[in-house]
């Protein structure tokens, strides 16, 4: 019988403080390889904090996180190897090009320029950048920068996308064209894909979601299934249950 | 072949060429940071050295076999200067990233972390090392003339105090929360480490003056960084110099390591596990 493979994503019993500030509470969870899963929660829930355990920013003291089977404490450099990540805040270098940008990046990862420039072409390619490649980071547009750094995080070929708010500030059209290319990277690659958001409207029917509120997992599974478990008809309304269930007379 | 933590050495070359390639380009486009960090020690032998030559004699101490004129004595002050200045404006640069997300693309990257931050201090002090070429290019028309193979022979020292002057930076950088709080440390750093060293004035003048200030000035790491880099433009080791520029590299570095690393350093200063 074969091994069955690890989650792409398993965090286990992870706390975190900021001094005092309780940010993570007992927060446990997995990401299935090549599901789309979404991290919701309001502003404030906690879901940057977790990107930052789930990429060794900060230090994983209190519980454990593993990326397809590698300890990212015990063993970093295989779990970060799988790992692609788009912060919330941009992290390109808006005075050198598109192309240089990815070739730094994959540097970071030990690959040549060579084979660099023609994993950044293939990247460029799927995010419909290609034609940008030479043009300097700070000429891009808000949702041009976004999709560069989708293509960036790709570059190295990892088996999770971690995606940290990242249609926030961007427009309607630009929003829906990020979703969509990210979405059609889990049809076309099977990268997995974890993506955090305030906004319900990003998640979809046939998604994963952990629903995260005050450093609290309050629910996760199939959107289908935590919406059937609280009763309500839709996702809006399964969130706002769940808030009300530990904050009674809280307004989601 | 795998090496070490799952790369080959290959892989590590193409990483550590990757920052300094990265931390050039940026030097590139910033041409007035170039410009600045040329224009400042020009202006200290052009005008500062020029008004003091007639009132500060230096009299024959090595590795001068003869009377030097002022601005061939501050040069190698200079120079550490220059490396002084861009060690800080790389640890400025770092807080700057903190904040952007720059240096959480370094920080992710599935290099060790030591290495991610050696490579970029040796980034930064290959960019200085090509600044202080810059100047000695323009003050050897204002008589700074070396024998030529001191040239060759400050380099290593060069590379040295950089790495040195870098890593104090690098550590400060851990320690600064925001971009807004940096001109403090850069006042209450640069400025007395300066000017409290051998970079301006021979330290037994200063000891005839202020035997005090003497030994604050030989507690100095950057007097021994100035010296090594004096003795190694005449072709000489400074020994002595050149073992408190390496201790204070490598405490420098390891404080900086120490304060990167996620567990322990400024990135857990305000975290607590429950």
């Amino acid at each position: 019988m074969p091994a069955l493979e690890p989650a792409a994503l398993r965090v286990e019993h992870v706390s975190h403080a900021y001094g005092a500030r309780r940010a993570l509470s007992d927060v446990s969870f997995q990401v299935a390889p090549g599901s789309f899963t979404v991290l919701l929660g309001l502003n404030g829930a906690g879901k940057s904090t977790l990107f930052s355990l789930i990429t060794r920013l900060y230090a994983t003291r209190g519980g454990k996180i593993s990326i397809f089977g590698s300890d990212i404490a015990e063993n970093p450099a295989a779990a970060l190897a799988q790992l692609g990540v788009v912060f919330q805040s941009r992290a390109l270098d808006a005075d050198i090009s598109v192309k240089q940008n990815l070739i730094y990046h994959a540097a970071l990862h030990g690959i040549g320029r060579r084979e660099a420039l023609a994993l950044a072409q293939v990247a460029l390619a799927h995010v419909d950048l290609i034609d940008r490649m030479n043009d300097v980071v700070g000429k891009l547009s808000g949702g041009q920068v976004r999709r560069v750094e989708i293509a960036r995080a790709l570059l190295h070929k990892p088996r999770l996308l971690l995606l940290d708010e990242p249609t926030v500030g961007l427009d309607v059209q630009a929003r829906a064209d990020i979703l969509s290319h990210v979405r059609q990277l889990l049809l076309r690659e099977n990268t997995g894909i974890f993506w955090a958001t305030h906004l319900m409207d990003e998640v979809l029917p046939q998604d994963d979601v952990v629903i995260l509120h005050k450093g609290h997992v309050l629910a996760h599974g199939p959107v289908c299934e935590v919406v059937a478990a609280s009763g309500a008809a839709d996702l809006t309304g399964a969130f706002a249950r769940l808030v009300q269930s530990v904050e009674p007379g809280a307004a989601a | 072949m795998t090496g070490w933590q799952g790369f080959t050495l290959r892989q590590y070359w193409i990483c550590l060429s990757g920052i300094i390639w990265r931390e050039a380009l940026r030097f590139v486009h910033q041409r007035e940071r170039f410009l600045s960090a040329l224009v400042r020690p020009l202006v200290w032998l052009f005008i500062f050295a020029a008004g003091f030559r007639q009132v500060l004699g230096v009299s024959i101490i090595p590795p001068y076999e003869t009377y030097v004129l002022y601005e061939v004595y501050i040069t190698p002050g200079l120079m550490a200067m220059i490396q002084l200045f861009n060690g800080m404006q790389s640890s400025l640069t770092m807080v700057y990233d903190r904040e952007t997300g720059g240096m959480r693309t370094l920080l992710v990257s599935p290099f060790p972390r030591w290495f991610l931050l050696f490579g970029k201090l040796l980034a930064g002090t290959c960019v200085s090392i090509v600044q202080v070429y810059a100047y000695l290019v323009i003050a050897w028309f204002w008589e700074i003339a070396p024998p030529p193979l001191g040239y060759l022979t400050i380099l290593p020292a060069l590379l040295l105090t950089g790495l040195m002057l870098g890593a104090l930076g690098m550590l400060i950088s851990s320690l600064v929360k925001q971009l807004e709080n940096f001109s403090g440390v850069m006042n209450f750093v640069i400025f007395p480490m300066f000017f409290a060293s051998s970079a301006l004035y021979p330290l037994w003048r200063v000891r005839e003056s202020s035997p005090f200030l003497y030994y604050i000035c030989e507690f100095n790491p950057f007097t021994h960084a100035t010296e090594l880099i004096r003795f190694a433009f005449y072709m000489q080791v400074a020994w002595r110099d050149l073992a408190v520029v390496a201790g204070c590299t490598l405490v420098f570095m390891l404080g900086a390591i120490r304060a990167y690393d996620p567990a322990r350093g400024f990135l857990s200063r305000s975290q607590r596990t429950m």
